[in-house]
């Protein structure tokens, strides 16, 4: 006789892991020696980092002119890095030609940038409506009179002479700002029952990203005033703001799509079902949550747009990157390492401000997840 | 396929339970559908009296989920009328909305919204579409969760709960626009046997204070309980109704005794 039946008398109770789990001396045995070919890669990858950090080094500190040094100093042999030349070009790098003793206003409106940004961005920051409506509403007011001038005795400053950092920041922030709402609207468009609507929509967008961006700043500078009735001039630089951001909202509008086309029926229809309108439907349910899967591609399409800004010049304009260029070929700072400084430089400010985006991004993907994926 | 709700255990208390004999709750007249040239529902004609409850049972395919579907307008019908509390729907935007906003409906797959909590689920639509306050509107949504027996979760998410549960709290969120109508479409198909008992006690204690609902379910224990109508559907037609008594003891169409002895055994 076999024996079919069993029932368990008693419960087994957890017990604890036979070795420890934990620990760095764990983590290295088992993440970097597991096996040979492991231990292998690990080598290598030693070698690897022993065989490019040194050199590194010496040029970016090492042989490296520190700020304050002089342009002789740079001009030796086998010299690194010239950091006195970024130094003392700073001022241009960062506001272009904006006449010197005006610098006060640009540095207000960076201030307020950096003190509307930074608590919206924190969720646990309070006052969000009032914090939003400052940035969304008076900010820009403020920024424009300050920055422009003309009016309330400042001098007025045109946009010819704005650069640098400042152009770079004010046209990817405006972007940014401009583009994910425009995006969100033609993505909408494109999903509407309403056919005018949605060709509208649709040709939009298939209009606008089948064009390189260039050609779009090539038109608003260009063409734009041939359609203008005479005597009437749109600025510049607002012209490279607007095609910017047509830009990117195009793209915008199919990450968006994307997103959305991720929720299932069911929710569209529990919607429906309690009687909420189209707008909250869309407001309370479906972008919440459209959004949220989409994070990682909105902030793709921001840092584009981001890095795309250098694309201004263009159309004339001085961005970060151009205001460096246009400065490597300064005589009075003539070294070896003049130009590689310089582009060294622009690199890490945008790589600076990209990153900081990417990491904030997966910070709040981390806080937007309540756990429904199971 | 009865034990569910004799596993409940509680006798149904059938007093409340009043079918007015003029108030029509929904009037279905002439019904036709079609998916593209497919022929979805047939010739439906269905008047249903306030305080009824109706169950409908049929092969799958049959119409029956987009027969309800078509009553608060989730589908669209092509011809005959649905008239429901008076509103006929139509492509009017603000009567579909009407009438949306007094029949409550509860899906198969629960369809709560995920990245709300359960009270926030519980009170969006009160507050944006009744404008009802947010703290009696919570009050409210408490009062349901209590029925449902899970005020204790009201500020987890929905992914935090089981399935029993989130169906319970899909009740409770129709509940809490204080509809007219409910409407249940294979409320128990995607849960675990276990957590069908729970689910079907909160249904049974809905029709005890006299809602009038349609239920679209298998669960042909909770037929003979509570319906005062079995209505079966087959190729977009319905092809035979009846009090639960006679339908099961007597089938009268042929479609109707082989379903029955597919499904009873």
């Amino acid at each position: 006789m076999t024996d079919i039946s069993f029932v368990r008398s008693e419960m087994t109770g957890a017990s604890p892991a036979p070795n420890p789990t934990s620990g760095p001396i764990v983590w290295v045995r088992k993440n970097l020696f597991a096996t040979p070919s492991d231990t292998l890669l690990t080598l290598l990858g030693l070698a690897f980092l022993a065989w490019i950090v040194p050199p590194l080094y010496g040029f970016l500190i090492g042989r490296a002119v520190p700020p304050g040094g002089t342009v002789e100093q740079c001009r030796v042999e086998n010299v690194g890095a010239c950091w006195a030349y970024i130094a003392s070009e700073l001022d241009f790098f960062v506001y272009g030609f904006y006449p010197a003793v005006e610098y006060w206003r640009v540095n207000i409106v960076f201030a307020m940038l950096a003190l509307l940004i930074i608590p919206l961005a924190m969720p646990k920051a309070p006052y969000k409506r009032l914090n939003a409506i400052l940035f969304i509403i008076v900010f820009p007011i403020a920024s424009v009179i300050l920055l422009s001038g003309g009016i309330f005795g400042l001098r007025y400053v045109p946009t010819e002479q704005w650069g640098g950092l400042m152009v770079t920041l004010i046209i990817s922030v405006v972007g940014i700002c401009l583009s994910l709402p425009l995006g969100i609207i033609l993505a909408l468009g494109r999903q509407s029952s309403m056919p005018i609507i949605k060709s509208i929509c649709v040709a939009f967008i298939e209009l606008i990203r089948a064009v390189p961006l260039i050609t779009i700043l090539f038109m608003a500078s260009i063409m734009l005033p041939l359609f203008m009735p005479a005597g009437v001039t749109v600025d510049k630089f607002l012209r490279a703001l607007v095609g910017v951001t047509l830009f990117s909202s195009a793209y915008m509008a199919e990450v968006v799509r994307g997103g959305m086309q991720a929720i299932g029926r069911g929710q569209y229809e529990a919607a429906a079902a309690l009687g909420l309108s189209y707008w909250k439907r869309m407001g309370f349910i479906i972008l919440p949550q459209a959004l949220k899967h989409v994070i990682p591609g909105i902030v793709n399409s921001f840092i584009a747009l981001f890095k795309d800004t250098s694309l201004v010049y263009i159309v004339g304009m001085k961005d970060l990157l151009e205001a460096v260029k246009t400065k490597n070929d300064a005589i009075e700072w003539a070294s070896p390492t003049q130009a590689i400084t310089g582009y060294i430089f622009a690199a890490a400010v945008f790589w600076m401000f990209c990153f900081s985006m990417s990491r904030y991004s997966q910070f709040m993907e981390r806080r937007l997840n309540t756990g429904h994926k199971r | 396929m009865t034990t569910a709700t004799e596993a409940a255990g509680q006798p149904v208390t059938r007093s409340k339970m009043q079918i007015s004999k003029t108030d029509v709750a929904i009037d279905v007249i002439g019904m036709n559908k079609w998916y593209a040239d497919f022929h979805v529902l047939r010739d439906i004609d269905l008047k249903v009296m306030r305080g009824e409850r109706i169950v409908i049972a049929g092969p799958s395919g049959s119409g029956k989920s987009t027969l309800i579907r078509c009553i608060n307008r989730l589908e669209e019908h092509q011809q005959g009328q649905i008239i429901v509390n008076g509103t006929e729907l139509t492509n009017d935007l603000k009567r579909i909305d009407e009438v949306r906003r007094e029949v409550g409906m509860v899906f198969q797959h629960f369809n709560l919204f995920p990245h709300l909590t359960i009270l926030q689920n519980l009170t969006l639509a009160p507050i944006w579409v009744r404008g009802i306050p947010k703290a009696e509107a919570e009050a409210t949504a408490m009062h349901y969760l209590n029925r449902v027996k899970i005020p204790e979760q009201a500020h987890k998410f929905p992914g935090q709960l089981s399935g029993g549960q989130q169906q319970r709290v899909a009740i409770a969120r129709s509940l809490c626009m204080q509809p007219k109508i409910m409407l249940f479409d294979e409320p128990t198909s995607a849960l675990d046997p276990e957590m069908v008992k729970e689910v079907l006690e909160v249904m049974i204690s809905l029709a005890e204070e006299g809602m009038t609902m349609i239920c679209v379910t298998h669960e042909m224990g909770f037929a003979r309980q509570v319906a005062n109508r079995v209505i079966f559907m087959d190729q977009g037609q319905i092809i035979e109704q009846n009090e639960p008594e006679a339908f099961f003891s007597n089938p009268q169409h042929e479609r109707t005794k082989l379903f029955l002895s597919q499904i009873l055994h």
